[in-house]
């Protein structure tokens, strides 16, 4: 139990209604949490990609994507590695500046981590932000600093780096990484 | 061809070859109820006393014939009462296929009467369900559904059709069962499904490893488990066993994989297995568990389970390796295919010292006999002796179950009904009148207690207007047996709410349903009972008095190491 960390999946999923809810209880129920998990379309239109970020160990992520693939919508199931993987997460900080000052300052922390201002108003500024985990928590940390007044993230989308795909039927020995599990 | 919605999934289930349904018909599934008449000589239709009934019945008529059972209810109520029959169904990997009919398209989502997401509420305890809201979508959806159903490890399936696709039309071709893999849902599953959709082949590679393993063991222990039933893989097993000379321990759902009167068997394994098989569990050096997925009814405690031993787990479900108990090496493949294989690579060995060793221990537990008086061996042997040696045997939940199990030697697979992984009392009338309707030719007798029978046995009306004949045999010790049992040993007495010294009186309710029935209270009255049960060929029930607080022996607590009986 001592080896739980955040494991990535990627889950190629059937384009359809009730396949998120499918996906989601099935993580519920076998006693995982989810950390974090985004959906929308893959390449093919007919099919959905998610990311889900869990906590839990070497077994556990081994046994939980054996599962997935077992339900009939996932059509295959990928452990991302992280150092062989690229993932990236965009947050939305609407921040309260009482004067120009404030603003200036916040304005020269955004230029720093290569946010962008998407809105200002006379009493805010809404910033945007793309990088990966370590790269937003470190600005969100600066911006805290300020009076945050709302806070959204798309949660973690991950690819892997190189010619590696979801698609490939590849399989390793003893062990299938991706693909299906008994129908 | 143009057909309706409800003529579609009857022609349906003729190209699928089903020709009994069980259900019970309500609003919603009307349409599907009145085409019946049109098939009507070609689909036989069950009606139950009630939902559950049906669901248990469509799962004993799949687990006894290997065939896949069907179910209908209507909305609402009647899909949630098939709740407690699709969760049994699903724990023991039972193919059976539930259609289920909502409220219209437009009332969806309105809260309007006798509405309810059965998908939502059902998708934790099937393989998979499907909304049909299209009527040119439905054929594609059923043809799945069966095929999901058996493929792999079976399951059961749920389509739940919006009332108006039923009455729509839409133009149907038949298509023969072995091409409904090339097209629609099925067609397209296959593309991306990396596996055979029937059964996954193993790798050489790991069978040779096992091989070398089994050369090497000198103390050997083989466990049958339910996928050797559900894959029919009786013949194979019994080869490999015989071959490296193992004694087999048996699960409960493995019951039936092996024959019980084989001299390698050393009994149940678990809670209530035999001293043989968990004494051999204890002791030995290579444990090859196939189609068993280690439940806390069998690895009591997974830390000191076979702790001696090489574990090996061969299984059709990637995700049962390593799920309850650390293996050392494992073989995903259907029982059958990965036996086979097994069988032509393997050297005969022999064991004699190991067997010696497992065989000082008892296989079955002894009972005493009281004269004038029954005990549960006393029934159970007078009934084998009596009864047919290929009776279909289904029971509910409890001590009689065990009881059962432990002193019937079954001969083959779908022999013993019995809801193992989800523990349903009120799961054997059910699933007895099942196995009847799909081997008529069969003797079906259900084993159940006062408590598990009162739950359902308003089933007793289907067996008598169908002309259905099951012996049902009452354990009848006025108590919740099972239960008591663990008040006793666990809980000092204190028999909180497990006493049933109330009616009604079973021989009276049976005639109540226009059957038979007797009171027994010792061998002889019993001996008359069954001969006069087996002669009248219809449904008979027999109420058998035993002691309340007869036990069942032996037992380990949960969670305990399996060695460590509480009772011998």
């Amino acid at each position: 139990m001592s080896n739980i960390r955040k494991h990535t999946l990627a889950v190629l999923v059937d384009n359809e209604a009730g396949v998120l809810s499918q996906v989601s209880r099935l993580i519920s129920r076998k006693g995982y949490n989810i950390e974090s998990l985004t959906v929308g379309t893959a390449d093919n239109p007919e099919t959905s990609r998610m990311t889900i970020e869990i906590l839990a160990d070497d077994d556990q992520i081994r046994l939980l994507s054996n599962q997935l693939r077992k339900l009939i919508c996932v059509h295959s199931v990928k452990l991302l590695v992280p150092e062989e993987s690229i993932s990236r997460e965009l947050l939305m900080i609407k921040v309260k500046v009482p004067d120009g000052n404030k603003r200036n300052e916040i304005i020269q922390f955004a230029n720093i981590f290569r946010a962008t201002i998407i809105d200002v108003s006379i009493s805010t500024v809404t910033l945007a932000i793309l990088g990966d985990v370590s790269k937003n928590a470190g600005f969100e940390k600066v911006i805290s600093e300020f009076e945050v007044i709302e806070l959204v993230r798309t949660g973690v989308i991950s690819l892997e780096r190189g010619i590696n795909t979801i698609y490939d039927k590849t399989k390793e020995k003893g062990e299938f990484d991706y693909g299906k599990n008994v129908l | 061809m143009k057909l309706t919605g409800a003529e579609i999934v009857l022609e349906c289930l003729l190209e699928q070859g089903v020709d009994t349904v069980f259900g019970y018909p309500g609003g919603t599934v009307l349409n599907i109820y009145d085409a019946m008449y049109k098939y009507d000589g070609k689909i036989k239709h069950i009606l139950t006393s009630h939902e559950q009934g049906a669901s248990h019945a469509a799962d004993g008529y799949s687990r006894s014939t290997g065939k896949v059972g069907v179910c209908f209810a209507t909305s609402g109520p009647g899909a949630t009462n098939l709740t407690t029959g699709i969760a049994t169904a699903y724990m023991d990997s039972s193919p059976v296929v539930f259609i289920t009919c909502n409220v219209s398209e437009n009332l969806i989502g309105k809260d309007s009467f006798q509405e309810v997401d059965i998908i939502g509420i059902t998708m934790p305890i099937t393989k998979c369900n499907y909304m049909v809201t299209k009527v040119d979508k439905l054929a594609d959806t059923i043809r799945a559904a069966f095929a999901i159903a058996k493929s792999g490890r079976p399951g059961p399936v749920l389509i739940d059709i919006v009332k108006n696709v039923t009455a729509q039309k839409t133009e149907f071709t038949s298509i023969p069962k072995d091409q409904h893999y090339s097209e629609g849902t099925l067609g397209k599953i296959m593309k991306y499904a990396s596996v055979d959709f029937s059964t996954p082949s193993p790798n050489v590679e790991d069978i040779d490893k096992l091989v070398d393993m089994i050369k090497a063991s000198k103390k050997p222990l083989t466990i049958c488990g339910g996928g050797v039933v559900r894959g029919r893989a009786q013949q194979e097993f019994t080869e490999f066993a015989t071959k490296i000379d193992s004694p087999v321990a048996v699960t409960l759902m493995g019951a039936g994989g092996f024959k019980g009167r084989n001299p390698l068997t050393a009994g149940m394994i678990g809670m209530h297995g035999s001293q043989a098989s968990n004494m051999a569990c204890d002791g030995c050096d290579l444990l090859i568990a196939i189609g068993c997925r280690f439940s806390d009814r069998v690895a009591l405690d997974t830390k000191s389970f076979a702790r001696q031993a090489k574990i090996v787990h061969i299984d059709i479900d990637r995700s049962e390796i390593n799920k309850n108990v650390k293996t050392d090496h494992h073989i995903v493949g259907d029982a059958k295919k990965v036996l086979a294989m097994l069988n032509e690579r393997v050297t005969e060995q022999s064991h004699e010292e190991w067997k010696k060793y497992v065989f000082s221990f008892k296989t079955e537990t002894e009972y005493d006999d009281i004269k004038d008086k029954l005990t549960p061996k006393q029934i159970l042997n007078t009934i084998a002796r009596i009864a047919p040696q290929d009776t279909i045997v289904s029971t509910d939940v409890g001590q009689h179950q065990m009881w059962a199990i432990q002193h019937f030697h079954f001969d083959y697979a779908g022999q013993l009904l019995t809801s193992g992984g989800f523990g349903t009392m009120g799961f054997g009338l059910g699933a007895a009148i099942g196995a009847k309707a799909g081997n008529p030719d069969k003797t079906v007798i259900h084993i159940t207690g006062d408590g598990s029978f009162r739950m359902n046995c308003n089933e007793l009306s289907t067996e008598q207007y169908y002309d259905i004949p099951v012996i049902t045999f009452i354990f009848n010790n006025k108590t919740l047996g099972m239960v008591r049992q663990w008040q006793t040993l666990i809980y000092e007495k204190r028999y909180s709410e497990t006493t049933l010294d109330r009616g009604p009186d079973f021989v009276a309710l049976a005639e109540a349903y226009g059957l038979k029935g007797a009171h027994v209270t010792n061998v002889t009255e019993l001996e008359n009972a069954i001969k006069e049960a087996l002669e009248w060929k219809h449904g008979y029930v027999i109420d058998c008095a035993i002691n309340t607080d007869e036990m069942v022996r032996p037992m380990v607590n949960g969670g305990s190491p399996i060695t460590d009986f509480v009772v011998r």
